[in-house]
């Protein structure tokens, strides 16, 4: 008996949240609790300011106001499910879950479902290869494309040769900090480095026992694959063992003020790679703030504009935006549906004159993306904390990554997944 | 005054035996299953299976094990979420490298690996008890979780360490992977939660449930009227390592489709099994359900209310879902120690009584 009242109440909260029309619905799956939640709200409210942006400037996309449906998931699986199941019929148009291991979840799912999904930077980095992974892209940047373009930097300062040097990577015990393993293993065979690998268990409070390796072996250069606490944790155990911090590297979801803050002074030198500009020196944030941030509509508590990930979560939306409008264009129509965004994504360039449009020349890199290429060029950058002036900035310019190791790896990994799941080349 | 023995002859020992002896409770029965195997598929859609129902089956099936090891036998294990994941990795293999295997065969057969999985780590409580076993229990979840993180033979070796189900049939209908329909994953859970639950009812009324209850109300005197010990625990470890390996079994390929081990079979997976089974009742079969319902759909429900009907932020309604759930179980446990199963079967008592208490 408890149990059909229960059902029968459930039944009716998810009748409210029923389908709304004339709308383009992005879900944000998004965590503003738990461990990582610090960096997680940072994101979502990038994410959704930008989406509020379109709606009070430009009066939404094509005419066609979006709306963004979030949905709280703490960075757990189960409730990324649900969230999941919850807002699929609610007309998204894509989904970005902002998590690896909900990548691997959803991959499947948004799959069969028919609705595209956009892994900027995380995820599984092999949904590359359009031709196995149709739904699903990760343009422009991905993992193996981070861990390559931190090696590069590495060469550069040691004037092209790391044989003989050792590398830590300190990784979040999970999903997202394997996803670089294969590829920093493939480099370390060709440069010559030794790679040391020092696995975290979530969350990451406690690290102890790794610094004391890192300390007793003293590797000439370490990388972070860590997110929310961990992040914090790890600079600052590296601060206590005087760890040099020019030599201790991010990848770029360890790389925003939140984790270099709480270790202070300590923390000035540290570098982080990044895939977009860091700062508000862009026309679209004075629109940013007279649109939304002073109009009262800034999403969360509203101070989290400009910084890392704030401007990331707003990327993310603004690459999402930019294929509506591709989307909408190829097929005539203002009312897009999943189907027609995700054309609109594999047809996507991002030129000077899109990012000029909106106000952000200069932001991002320039891409374009096709049917059997999901990734994108894979630029990066990297970033630098300067604890005095309590500001992150780039230090080089969008470079390149080592595309004859990584897209090897890449094709054999989609491979076994085309293989496992009876996947037939989507491109032809 | 409808709920009550009077007039309700039995004729034979079966009948005086059967599970549910009223015949309210027992028309309530049928009509239980007639709703869930014969209306509920056919209205299932898929929030209703993979948010709701889904994991309130696959969770009910780990509570039942866990309540025959801790409530029947009295045997305390922090060991769940390791032996879920046991029964994970099993299935992954199986299904990979079996692809034509029924899924029922798969599943079942993880269940016997965990059991064995099990049998290894019940040895210690030969020798010791109480919050000692808790945390020699706890050393087998940290060891299997460490295990196939380390191991790149049992993710066959992915480079990131996540299993993913592939599609998987039972008799020509899917059952795993993403484009199985709502309704065949429920009923594929609900024939196993079924015959799962006839099974452990019947397992703790005869000879080897009383041979559980005798060692977990006293092991001495249960050795002396002659008990073994060791057949008696081993066998309840074995068996509740059977229903935990195939809630992992079902946790995985059915209700998340791809897991990683540490995030979904870590130590919280283990407490929140304790939960379930303290809540709902120990050693009773209607508690497993009971407390299954209470820690999976609770925070479901209270997210649908404060986000959905009363449009809280969400970072605030996740909070107060944390604090509501908390407060809830409180209450619960002060109002009635002995779990949510005691008041059912004390408000069962109060109604035989009706209209005329003592």
């Amino acid at each position: 008996m408890k149990l059909t009242k229960l059902a029968a109440i459930a039944v009716a909260a998810t009748m409210v949240a029923g389908p709304v029309l004339a709308q383009l619905v992005f879900p944000s799956l998004s965590y503003r609790t738990g461990p990582f939640g610090a960096n997680g709200s940072e994101v979502a409210d990038g994410f959704a300011d930008y989406m509020t942006l379109l709606n009070e400037r430009d009066g939404g996309i094509g005419g066609v106001m979006t709306v963004v449906n979030e949905c709280e998931t703490g960075y757990s699986t189960e409730k990324g499910v649900e969230c999941y199941e919850a807002t699929k019929g609610s007309g998204a148009l894509i989904y970005q879950p902002l998590s690896t291991g909900m990548t691997y979840q959803l991959i499947p799912r948004v799959t069969a479902d028919g609705i595209p999904m956009l892994t900027t930077g995380y995820g599984r980095t092999s949904v590359a290869n359009g031709d196995v992974f149709k739904q699903v892209f990760n343009f422009p940047v991905n993992y193996w494309n981070g861990a390559s373009i931190a090696v590069n930097y590495m060469l550069a300062e040691n004037d092209g040769d790391l044989s003989g040097k050792t590398i830590a990577l300190l990784y979040h015990n999970s999903a997202y900090g394997k996803e670089p393993i294969p590829t920093l293993e493939a480099l370390a065979g060709i440069h010559g480095f030794d790679l040391t690998l020092l696995p975290i268990d979530s969350p990451g409070q406690e690290q102890k026992s790794q610094w004391l390796q890192i300390r007793r072996e003293q590797p000439d250069y370490a990388l972070l694959w860590g997110w929310g606490i961990m992040n914090q944790v790890a600079i600052q155990e590296a601060a206590n063992i005087r760890f040099p911090m020019e030599n201790f590297m991010g990848i770029w979801w360890s790389g925003s003020e939140n984790d270099v803050i709480p270790a202070g002074m300590a923390a000035d030198g540290y570098k982080a790679l990044t895939f977009h500009a860091i700062g508000t020196d862009f026309p679209m944030f004075e629109d940013m703030q007279t649109y939304v941030v002073d109009a009262g509509l800034a999403a969360g508590s509203g101070d989290n504009v400009g910084t890392v990930l704030y401007n990331r979560g707003m990327y993310g939306a603004l690459l999402a935006a930019e294929a509506v409008k591709v989307a909408q264009a190829m097929h005539g129509v203002a009312q897009i549906d999943a189907a027609m965004m995700r054309d609109g994504l594999e047809n996507l360039v991002v030129s000077d004159e899109t990012m000029a449009a909106v106000g952000l020349q200069g932001f991002g890199p320039n891409f374009s993306v096709s049917c059997e290429n999901h990734g994108g060029p894979g630029l990066g950058a990297i970033s630098q904390w300067d604890a005095t002036a309590q500001k992150w900035s780039l230090i080089t310019g969008f470079e390149p990554s080592d595309m004859d190791v990584i897209q090897p790896l890449i094709m054999a990994d989609s491979a076994a997944y085309a293989a496992e799941n009876n996947i037939e080349s989507q491109c032809n | 005054m409808f709920y009550r023995e009077a007039g309700d002859f039995k004729k034979s020992y079966a009948e005086d035996n059967q599970t549910f002896p009223l015949k309210l409770d027992r028309y309530g029965y049928y009509l239980l299953m007639a709703v869930a195997f014969g209306v509920v598929p056919f209205f299932i859609n898929d929030y209703w299976a993979s948010a709701i129902l889904i994991p309130f089956l696959v969770w009910s099936i780990a509570a039942l094990g866990l309540n025959i090891l801790g409530g029947y036998c009295g045997q305390i294990s922090l060991g769940s979420g390791g032996f879920m994941a046991v029964g994970a990795y099993t299935t992954y293999k199986l299904m990979t490298s079996f692809p034509d295997l029924n899924m029922f065969v798969i599943v079942l057969l993880s269940g016997v690996v965990t059991a064995m999985v099990g049998l290894i780590f019940g040895l210690p409580s030969l020798r010791i008890k109480g919050f000692y076993l808790a945390v020699a229990t706890l050393a087998a979840q940290f060891f299997l979780v460490w295990m196939f993180n380390k191991f790149g033979w049992f993710y066959n070796y992915s480079a990131s360490g996540q299993i993913t189900a592939p599609a998987r049939e039972v008799f020509g209908f899917e059952v795993t992977g993403a484009t199985a329909t709502a309704s065949a994953k429920y009923l594929f859970c609900l024939v196993l939660v079924v015959g799962l639950a006839w099974l452990a009812r019947n397992l703790t009324r005869g000879r080897i449930g009383r041979s559980w209850m005798a060692i977990r109300d006293m092991d001495i005197a249960a050795e002396i009227i002659g008990v073994n010990p060791l057949k008696t625990k081993l066998l309840a470890f074995a068996i509740s390592s059977f229903f935990i390996g195939v809630a992992g079994a079902l946790f995985f390929s059915v209700y998340l489709g791809a897991i990683e081990v540490g995030e979904a079979f870590g130590i919280q997976k283990s407490f929140l099994l304790l939960f379930m089974v303290i809540i709902g009742g120990l050693g009773t079969i209607f508690g497993s359900f009971i407390g299954a319902a209470f820690l999976v759909l609770m925070p479901v429900l209270l997210k649908n209310i404060m986000v959905g009907q009363l449009n809280f932020p969400i970072d605030i309604a996740a909070h107060l879902e944390f604090v509501l759930v908390g407060l809830f179980i409180m209450i619960t446990l002060v109002l009635e120690p002995r779990g949510i199963a005691q008041l059912w079967r004390f408000a069962k008592a109060k109604l035989r009584l009706w209209p005329f208490p003592h």
